[in-house]
């Protein structure tokens, strides 16, 4: 864990409630895709935790959702605005796992840490198929991106209005995959949970209180013991979850 | 410029520490700065048997400050002697203080009688803020005579300094400050936290799984303040203040309020360095308030 401060480079909407904000700083604390930072706002007593999609040396961008008064106040912000950041949260995704085909799923804001990920199954030579679930056409980000980085994608819209009509789990069912790695809200985590037919790794969600595993606000039960979400999780194994 | 204290007997390099719960047993804070530089920091609360806690949600935000509802969660107190405390030995190497909470006489006096053996542990601070389970679920520290009860029976079989940690959330906390003191406590902290509940507009639900919770934070500053006030006032035994505490300038204005020692809670969750820049904030302040010894500080 790190704090610094950072810069806001860009800060621009690609859905009409989902943002992508890059900044400048020092991202040497952030050692996983899938880990998270969180954020001090001014006028907020808590920080906004926000999962990593991506970063380098130098930057690290942020897509986030604007679901209360604290996201709706980035949304707001400017380039060369600097925030109070607290980096390298969280455990991550294991890459080791993936195998040659993983398969990516990821519903809503949880697309985010999921490119990232794909960045480095691919540099790894892995060929993953993602598949994002929104639910319809005016929600979809991010499919361009994935596309770009060489990964099979697939877009479903649980309305139909784009891509393969339903949830992520009804793509999946076409797709052949040697693990597979989540994050979404939790009934489509549960829905890939009965559906999956390999082992994976899930990223949960939870409030938090610190973000770094001194207040206990975002425990959870498995079959491995408790857990915090922000310490030992967010990313849980398939056989660990207790459902 | 000088920052010593002395509480119940046991000198502090100064007067701050870390709240229980908001700082676990120090690891996580280790990782990141030298703990050492703290007076000394109350553990995560302990309890007799291990506790998985309240459902999630457990936190919720409020202005200038949060709720939370996390219900004691903790490995139980052989666990905490058996792995907790040599862990602990190895990056902090000062009196700590051990918080222990129970829901009846007896779970107290076995996880205090247990904890009394431990080296490190300096002092045993005795959360009364617990439902008492054979009472109807009234907290300990709502009636003078429960809270007395619960200091008797801790003193017996302890050899420590025994402080009795107070919840806010009753009419008169002098006079079961003075409970204590009479049942021989040789300190009392105050305050917890205060209960609160916020809701969800669009769920129209709690934003707490377990509807109310406790409020800390920078809001909660003032009643704190007034609280350590009147309770000093009334004991001969010293007072740890604690409620909203941020800056060096709290931590002065809790020892003006009569206050041996301060304790900073909900402040380590968002800047997990709050109380070493406090510490290395306190000779400034001192210097600007002509403040040579912190000790000499007394109540106003």
């Amino acid at each position: 864990m790190k704090q610094s401060l950072f810069t806001i480079l860009t800060n621009e909407p690609l859905t009409k409630d989902v943002f992508r904000m890059v900044l400048a700083g020092d991202t040497s604390a952030i050692t996983a895709s899938g880990q998270f930072v969180n954020i001090q706002l001014d006028g907020f007593f808590l920080r906004r935790p926000i999962s990593v999609c991506d970063y380098d040396e130098t930057t690290l961008t942020l897509v986030y959702k604007v679901v209360g008064q604290g996201t709706e106040k980035m949304s707001g912000m400017q380039s060369g605005e600097k925030l109070d950041i607290l980096t390298g949260l969280g455990n991550g995704y294991n890459l080791e796992k993936a195998g040659d085909k993983p398969a990516l799923l990821g519903g809503g804001v949880g697309v985010p840490p999921l490119y990232n990920l794909c960045k480095k199954l691919i540099a790894k030579g892995a060929k993953p198929t993602v598949i994002l679930g929104f639910n319809k056409q005016d929600e979809i980000f991010y499919e361009e991106e994935f596309k770009a980085l060489g990964a099979e994608t697939i877009v479903t819209t649980v309305d139909g209005s784009y891509g393969v009509k339903g949830f992520v789990t009804d793509a999946l069912k076409d797709v052949e995959y040697t693990f597979f790695y989540t994050c979404g809200p939790e009934p489509m985590l549960r829905a890939i949970g009965k559906a999956a037919k390999t082992s994976g790794q899930y990223s949960f969600e939870e409030r938090m209180g610190c973000g770094f595993g001194a207040c206990m606000g975002c425990s959870c039960k498995t079959l491995t013991g408790n857990k915090r979400i922000c310490k030992e999780g967010p990313v849980m194994e398939s056989e660990e979850i207790i459902w | 410029m000088n920052t010593k204290v002395n509480l119940c007997g046991i000198q502090l390099d100064n007067p701050v520490i870390p709240a229980s719960g908001t700082f676990g047993f120090g690891y996580e804070f280790a990782e990141i700065y030298d703990i050492n530089v703290l007076g000394t920091f109350s553990f995560k609360g302990t309890t007799l048997e291990p506790r998985f806690g309240n459902p999630t949600p457990r936190i919720a935000e409020c202005t200038a400050g949060m709720i939370n509802a996390v219900g004691l969660q903790n490995p139980g107190v052989e666990k905490v002697i058996a792995e907790e405390l040599p862990k602990l030995k190895k990056c902090f190497h000062k009196p700590v203080m051990a918080n222990v909470s129970g829901f009846s006489v007896e779970q107290y006096v076995e996880t205090c009688r247990l904890l009394d053996n431990e080296e490190q542990v300096g002092w045993l601070e005795v959360n009364v803020s617990c439902p008492n389970v054979h009472g109807g679920g009234m907290s300990f520290g709502t009636s003078p005579e429960a809270a007395a009860e619960v200091t008797k029976a801790v003193k017996k079989v302890t050899t420590k300094p025994v402080i009795i940690k107070l919840s806010p959330n009753v009419t008169d906390i002098v006079s079961i400050a003075k409970a204590c003191e009479d049942a021989g406590a040789d300190g009392i902290s105050l305050i917890n936290t205060l209960l609160g509940m916020r809701i969800d507009l669009k769920r129209r639900k709690p934003i707490i799984a377990n509807t109310m919770g406790g409020f800390s934070g920078p809001a909660i500053f003032p009643v704190a303040v007034r609280m350590v006030y009147q309770v000093s006032g009334a004991v001969k035994i010293p007072v740890i203040g604690m409620g909203g505490v941020q800056s060096a300038r709290d931590v002065i204005e809790m020892m003006m309020a009569g206050a041996t020692a301060v304790q900073v809670g909900a402040m380590n969750l968002v800047n997990p360095f709050a109380c070493k820049e406090i510490i290395e904030q306190l000779p400034v302040e001192m210097e600007k308030l002509g403040i040579e010894n912190l000790s000499d500080i007394k109540r106003i």
